[in-house]
């Protein structure tokens, strides 16, 4: 039975030595196979005696079990050794950046804009938007502001060349009729966003409670002026409104824009289409109202102007002002924008240099 | 409008604190644009008499003088062009203090020796004391000065001017009265209105006037007044008042209107008598009228200019502008003085039209108080015969189309319901009435006031409810929020959300940008010819003078701008309107338009060694399309525009609708425009690409997928999409889709081919697709290409 010994012997000796798998898998061929070596011992049994098989038998199937073991313990040693050999080769530097495409993002006047429609729209207000090159009875006429009214004066005009609105060639003679059409329609860059509510009411029934964002031009620049810029214009219609609903309205707005206990004055003044109208002034938030370069030393900045609609803006636009009565609201969304984030310079806006609009993303 | 401490304390007897004065004001609708002293803190400055005036020794450009300051005579070495003996100036003293680099840094005098010469002191000019920004010469004294008195206590220089920024419906505030009579109000202080005596007439003479536009000039006053003294010199008290308010003196007609003027609002204007010829007519400009104005230009009014004329033409632009053949000069000695009322829609926007801004038309354009003139024509006269004598004839009036008084009705629970809160009828009325607003009649259903003439922006019961909040004062009207019924948005599931296109192009890396709407109009001609954009009439500078047509122009100069700032990779995108014209007038329809340049992907360790191409940008626009579920029905057809390459441009289609375009930029305006590398664009209508499906359920299948690759060669001209749309129609109802797997040009196949491969999966919704049922379909699928394509299978 020596030969069953010094076969064990071998065996385990080679899977002990066995560096893969498939070493592995061929000693148990060798070995435990149909025609392994110990599986042929066992078939050589019916050459010993009769008494003698029951004991040589018991000490080879004892032998193959020893091989078995060792192979399956030895398996265990490999696949481990395998593992922790790939995670080794497969380790990185995980403070490598990441792979993937760069981020974009939103103009800060855009991102601008969102935050108010998003505050506004909470509180149930829609959002509405009309035409830039828009009719001079939209932009002036049916907000109380008739021809040669001292307002206009206010509103640097950009003038829409007459045979291009038209789609006719007309000659224009006289400087009065600056803009004016073959059907005397005068066409102008919108100077601010309340046309849009006159649009509005135009096509709806009151209750209206909206808002509309977009571009607004006037025919200056300077440092502080550019030719175009974004005003959010507000409206609330409805029956028994009050200045006092306008105050709270302005005063929660800026707060929650600006999220600061901010002072917030109401004084009066004056636009053709609100009556009694007033502009607003919020204490400044960058010097917290102590005065300051940015709020010329007053505390205060000059933010929004509003009022109570004129009652002859509401009947051109077809709402009964005897019944119905709001107010209405204007802001600057460059200059809300400029307070919010800091930015010292009107102009960066609208060159959109990269390393400019990249610190709003 | 910038007035002073001493003139409006002349009127209201009341000590004014500076400070509270601007808030009072600020916080009551007249906005304090700037404040100060009317002269800078000065100490030492005495009244001095230039006794004699040497030439200094050494020096061309100074003087040696002896200067008489009341105590002792000193000599003062002075560089002033206008120093000359027996002149009454400013000097400061040994030890004066004058205003030095910063306040608590004054500049003061010593001795000094000036190229050889002793001085002590120094002679001051108006630019030294802080009196003006500044000077040619020394600050002449009047003769009548007294020598030795201190210059700040002889001049009352201890004044703050105010500068108010007026809003235009309150051309009453344009005056010292009618700001009186606001700041009275506000203080609750009687308003004690001027008094003035009628000045008799001495002669008998007048100059006859006629009112040919009774609507534009309601009333006309004028006198002659004869032998006035056109070289008296106005007193120092009236010159210092109109210097002050930012007027300079010149002589003493011009002072006494100028002076009337901004005392009580009223624009006056004097004629040369003897330069008046015929009558004085009152009358809209017409073709062929001419005028030589006051300051040189000359002027062709356009008809809807009022003009004051005579038998000789015009004389002057009426509210706005003498002429300069009728006007007052050194010889004149007789007067015609004018005092009129004309409607500010009768001036109104003519100024500006001439390139003019005058106090006349400033007030006039904001309506001057109708019942004004006979108040001011006497306070003009007793003011220009006090200065520089003359004998006035009687004042005569003419009457144009007087407005009529208005009466406007306040019903007091109106005012609590838009104030949010009641007020006392008593205090409505106390308020009312301390602005000249006074209750005529009372009853049931309100109030009723009349208006009086100088407030014209006075017209509905909002007015008044304004005046009355303005002057309770709006930070005590109470602060609520609206009260409304809740209102359930309508929010489409048919529209994609803007928010949602633009944060998938973030997400895709693109930086939104906003660019200005007017273009130049060369790149917009590069860039997109027709249609030809609208243009402006008044542009900013000539490239900003079109209106874009496409947001390619502003999206190309924002890479520009980019790139010269050392950027090598832009992915920019904006969303806007165009301004499109056609024959039914101008279309402005939203787009929304992107950009990318350099390389696909940020360049780190890992990745983005490669730039972008076509198919990048196509697929940025397929993303898009996907947001409402679109893409199926769109297709990208090769296109031609002028922007973009021959061989890389796409028009997109939305059934069968031009929705937009995408490709690279065309090779040669690539050149034009400088740019170093290749450009891929895109263009939408916004509009179109928000439309969005409601998604509509299909029952899933149990049953497995089959796939089968088909790999075909074609010309190269077939495009793919055709190949798949074919296939769509030949493979069946059960084909769940097509992919694209592979596409080769190269030396595998013959040179104007390419070999293509596609991978086809179909799915029975009820049971197992057999391998026979699949044969026959591909069968079909290569026959019905090698008919329709000359399509082979690649072996």
């Amino acid at each position: 039975m020596t030969d069953t010994n010094s076969l064990l012997q071998t065996a385990l000796e080679a899977v002990a030595a066995s560096a893969d798998e498939r070493a592995l898998d061929q000693l148990r061929v060798d070995y435990l196979g149909k025609k392994g070596q110990l599986t042929a011992l066992l078939k050589s049994l019916g050459s010993l005696p009769a008494e003698e098989r029951p004991a040589a038998g018991e000490k080879i199937n004892e032998a193959k079990r020893q091989v078995q073991q060792a192979i399956d313990a030895q398996r265990e040693i490999l696949v481990e050794r395998a593992l922790s050999a790939q995670l080794a080769a497969e380790t990185v530097d995980v403070s490598l950046p990441g792979r993937r495409q760069s981020a974009g993002g939103l103009h800060p006047v855009s991102r601008t804009i969102e935050r108010i429609q998003t505050l506004f729209q909470s509180a149930g207000y829609s959002v509405a938007e009309g035409p830039e090159i828009e009719d001079d009875y939209h932009n002036f006429e049916a907000l109380n502001i008739p021809g040669h009214h001292p307002a206009r004066a206010m509103h640097d005009t950009f003038y829409v060349a007459t045979a291009t609105a038209a789609g006719a060639d007309v000659n224009v003679a006289d400087a009065t009729a600056a803009g004016a059409d073959a059907s005397g329609m005068s066409w102008v860059l919108r100077t601010h966003t309340s046309p849009v509510q006159v649009r509005v009411m135009e096509q709806g029934k009151p209750p209206f409670r909206m808002i509309c964002p977009g571009r607004v031009y006037r025919c200056d620049s300077d440092l502080t002026h550019t030719p175009m810029f974004h005003q959010v214009e507000g409206l609330l219609i409805d029956e028994h409104v009050s200045f006092a609903d306008l105050k709270g309205t302005l005063e929660e707005f800026l707060r929650a824009f600006f999220e600061a206990d901010l002072a917030v004055r109401f004084r009066p003044s004056y636009f053709p289409f609100t009556e009694p109208s007033a502009e607003v002034d919020m204490s400044c938030v960058m010097c917290e109202g102590k005065g300051c370069r940015v709020c010329k030393q007053t505390g205060w900045l000059e933010v929004l102007g509003c009022g109570m609609v004129h009652p002859k803006v509401l009947e051109a636009s077809g709402v009964d002002s005897s019944r119905y009565r709001g107010f209405a609201f204007g802001m600057g969304v460059e200059r809300l924008a400029m307070l919010r984030y800091g930015v010292n310079d009107l102009r960066l806006f609208f060159e959109n240099d990269l390393k400019f609009l990249r610190q709003f993303n | 409008m910038i007035f002073t401490q001493q003139w409006i304390r002349e009127w209201l007897d009341t000590p004014l604190e500076p400070q509270a004065l601007i808030d009072q004001l600020t916080m009551a609708g007249l906005e304090v644009d700037a404040s100060g002293p009317v002269a800078a803190a000065f100490t030492g400055i005495l009244v001095a008499e230039v006794v004699s005036v040497e030439p200094h020794p050494d020096a061309d450009k100074l003087r040696v003088c002896q200067v008489n300051d009341g105590s002792q005579q000193v000599q003062v070495v002075c560089g002033a062009p206008n120093v000359r003996p027996g002149m009454k100036v400013p000097y400061a003293t040994l030890g004066a203090e004058l205003p030095g680099e910063s306040p608590d840094k004054p500049f003061r005098i010593k001795k000094a020796r000036l190229r050889g010469v002793e001085s002590f002191g120094m002679l001051c000019s108006a630019e030294e004391l802080g009196m003006a920004d500044s000077s040619d010469g020394l600050l002449a004294l009047p003769a009548d000065a007294p020598v030795g008195q201190n210059v700040r206590e002889y001049l009352q220089l201890d004044d703050r001017y105010f500068e108010l920024d007026l809003t235009p419906n309150r051309g009453d505030c344009l005056s010292i009265r009618g700001l009186a009579r606001e700041i009275a109000t506000l203080n609750q202080l009687a308003f004690k209105d001027l008094q003035v005596t009628p000045v008799a007439a001495r002669i008998d003479d007048t100059f006859p006037v006629r009112i040919d536009a009774p609507d534009a000039c309601t009333r006309y006053l004028g006198r002659v007044i004869r032998d006035v003294d056109i070289n008296a010199t106005t007193p120092l008290w009236m010159q210092e008042r109109l210097r002050r308010c930012g007027l300079r003196s010149i002589d003493p007609v011009v002072d006494v209107t100028n002076y009337v003027l901004m005392e009580l609002g009223q624009p006056m204007h004097a004629f040369d008598l003897e330069r008046l010829s015929g009558e004085i007519v009152v009358r809209q400009a017409v073709a062929g009228d001419s005028l030589t104005l006051l300051d040189g230009k000359a002027v062709e009014p356009a008809t809807d200019t009022l003009l004051i004329t005579d038998a000789s033409g015009p004389l002057a632009l009426a509210g706005i502008m003498g002429g300069e053949p009728s006007s007052v000069t050194e010889s004149t000695r007789h007067i015609f003085l004018e005092c009129a009322c004309f409607d500010a829609l009768a001036v109104a926007g003519r100024a500006r039209r001439y390139g003019l801004h005058t106090d006349s038309s400033h007030r006039y354009e904001r309506g001057v108080d109708y019942n004004l003139q006979a108040l001011a024509m006497e306070r003009a006269t007793e003011l220009l015969i006090a200065i520089a004598g003359g004998k006035p004839g009687p004042v005569t009036e003419t009457i144009g189309k007087l407005p009529t008084a208005s009466e406007v009705k306040l019903r007091p629970s109106y005012l609590a319901s838009v104030l949010g809160m009641e007020l006392d009828e008593d205090e409505i009325i106390s308020i009312l009435n301390g602005l000249g607003v006074t209750l005529v009649g009372r009853s049931e259903d309100g109030l009723t006031f009349d208006v009086p003439s100088f407030r014209h922006d006075i017209a509905i019961e909002a007015d008044l409810i304004e005046e009355v909040a303005r002057v309770h004062g709006y930070d005590r009207l109470p602060v609520t929020r609206p009260v409304m019924r809740t209102q359930m948005p309508e929010v489409s599931e048919r529209e994609v959300a803007l928010s949602r296109i633009r944060e998938r192009l973030v997400a895709q890396g693109y930086q939104q940008v906003i660019t200005y709407s007017f273009v130049e109009p060369k790149l917009m001609a590069q860039v997109s010819a027709s249609p030809a954009p609208v243009a402006l009439q008044n542009p900013i500078s000539e490239d900003m003078s079109v209106m874009r047509t496409s947001l390619w122009a502003g999206l190309l100069r924002t890479l520009q701008h980019n790139i010269n700032r050392q950027q090598t990779r832009v992915r920019i995108f904006e969303t806007g309107q165009v301004f499109l014209p056609g024959p039914e007038g101008i279309s402005q329809p939203e787009r929304l338009a992107g950009l990318i340049y350099g390389e696909r992907f940020p360049t780190t360790w890992s990745q983005g060694r490669e730039v972008v191409d076509f198919f990048d940008v196509k697929g940025d626009v397929e993303g898009l399309l996907e947001l409402g579920a679109l893409l199926p029905r769109c297709r990208f057809e090769k296109a031609e525009h002028q922007a973009l390459h021959g061989g890389q441009a796409a028009a997109v289609t939305l059934d069968g609708q031009r929705i937009g375009l995408v490709g690279a930029l065309d090779p040669a305006l690539q050149r034009a425009l400088d740019i170093s590398g290749r450009v891929y664009l895109f263009e939408l209508d916004l509009a179109a690409i928000r439309a969005a499906a409601v998604p509509a359920f299909r029952p899933l299948s149990r049953y497995p997928e089959v796939s089968r690759d088909l790999a075909l060669v074609l010309d190269r001209a077939v495009a793919v999409a055709d190949i798949e749309q074919h296939l769509r129609e030949l493979a069946g109802p059960e084909l769940l889709g097509i992919r694209i797997f592979d596409v080769y040009q190269g030396d595998k196949v013959e040179s104007d081919k390419k070999s293509v491969a596609l991978g086809l999966t179909w799915q029975h919704p009820s049971r197992t697709l057999s391998d026979d049922e699949i044969n026959v379909i591909i069968e079909r699928c290569v026959k019905g290409l090698e008919d329709k394509f000359n399509a082979k299978l690649r072996n």
